[in-house]
């Protein structure tokens, strides 16, 4: 059992732990926390995987901003504990089993597909980490359209977001 | 080094209860949570692929669904404070006028 497999198996069972508390938690104020947790084991389980830049936008993006504005929000609306009411019954009979169903059958394929499979594709070298330098040369060469096309969707959704959250008077 | 399936499957595992969370919460905020829950699942998995194919484009997909959540997360918040603000409510089934 070496150190990755180590490092693996904690991020794991933090997101995990974390998901779970997501669910369970009546507060939504835990729920973001746990959120916050999820992230946080996705961000070193994407180190691990030697994608920094990723880890990082994950951390600053996810972590920082995004869950920022759920707990702004949370508190802006004064966000209580969940009224418990009575789960519909469609829920509840076919929600449940059809969850379980699908969970069960993407590990199914996922294991299928790639179970055992401890060597990479490329060979028997082990991979590059993927830099911040390549990814940025993809980046502003390959896909520069679709990069100016997020800042035209980033406009769009800030414009949204103030027409939708403005107080008619 | 951690075999690939290891990710794909917590990855399954994370967007199993992401959905679980989206079917069975009442709140509308924390049915935001749990789409961002499943959304991270799909990184998970497209990085893992990433790096079991030695290609960048994975992880160039991720930057942009890190991004188009960034903007679904300010647009859906914005009418969840809308919902909020007409309904006097966060539960989901007090907002079911197009309910069948």
């Amino acid at each position: 059992m070496n150190i990755a497999m180590l490092v693996f198996i904690a991020c794991s069972v933090m997101a995990i732990v974390g998901a779970l508390a997501l669910i369970l938690a009546r507060e939504p104020v835990h729920s973001a926390l746990a959120l916050v947790l999820v992230m946080i084991s996705l961000a070193i389980l994407y180190l691990l995987l030697g994608a920094a830049f990723i880890a990082a936008i994950q951390i600053l993006v996810y972590a920082g901003a995004i869950m920022v504005l759920f707990v702004f929000v949370i508190m802006l609306l004064n966000a209580g504990e969940e009224v418990r009411t009575n789960v519909s019954r469609l829920a509840k009979w076919v929600g449940l089993p059809l969850g379980i169903f699908f969970l069960l059958e993407m590990a199914y394929s996922l294991f299928r597909e790639y179970g055992g499979r401890a060597a990479l594709a490329g060979g028997t070298a082990a991979p590059v980490p993927a830099s911040t330098r390549d990814l940025s040369m993809k980046l502003f060469t390959e896909f520069v359209l679709p990069f100016e096309l997020t800042s035209i969707l980033i406009l769009i959704a800030v414009l949204g977001a103030l027409v939708l959250a403005k107080r008619e008077s | 080094m951690v075999p690939i399936s290891y990710y794909l499957i917590l990855s399954a595992v994370l967007f199993g209860l992401g959905v679980v969370g989206f079917v069975f919460k009442r709140n509308i905020i924390t049915i935001f949570m749990a789409i961002e829950l499943m959304l991270n699942a799909v990184n998970l998995a497209f990085v893992a692929f990433s790096r079991e194919f030695n290609q960048l484009d994975g992880l160039i997909f991720v930057f942009f669904v890190i991004v188009v959540a960034a903007a679904e997360a300010a647009v859906g918040l914005a009418i969840v404070m809308v919902i909020a603000r007409n309904r006097k409510s966060l539960n989901v089934e007090d907002v079911n006028l197009m309910k069948f």
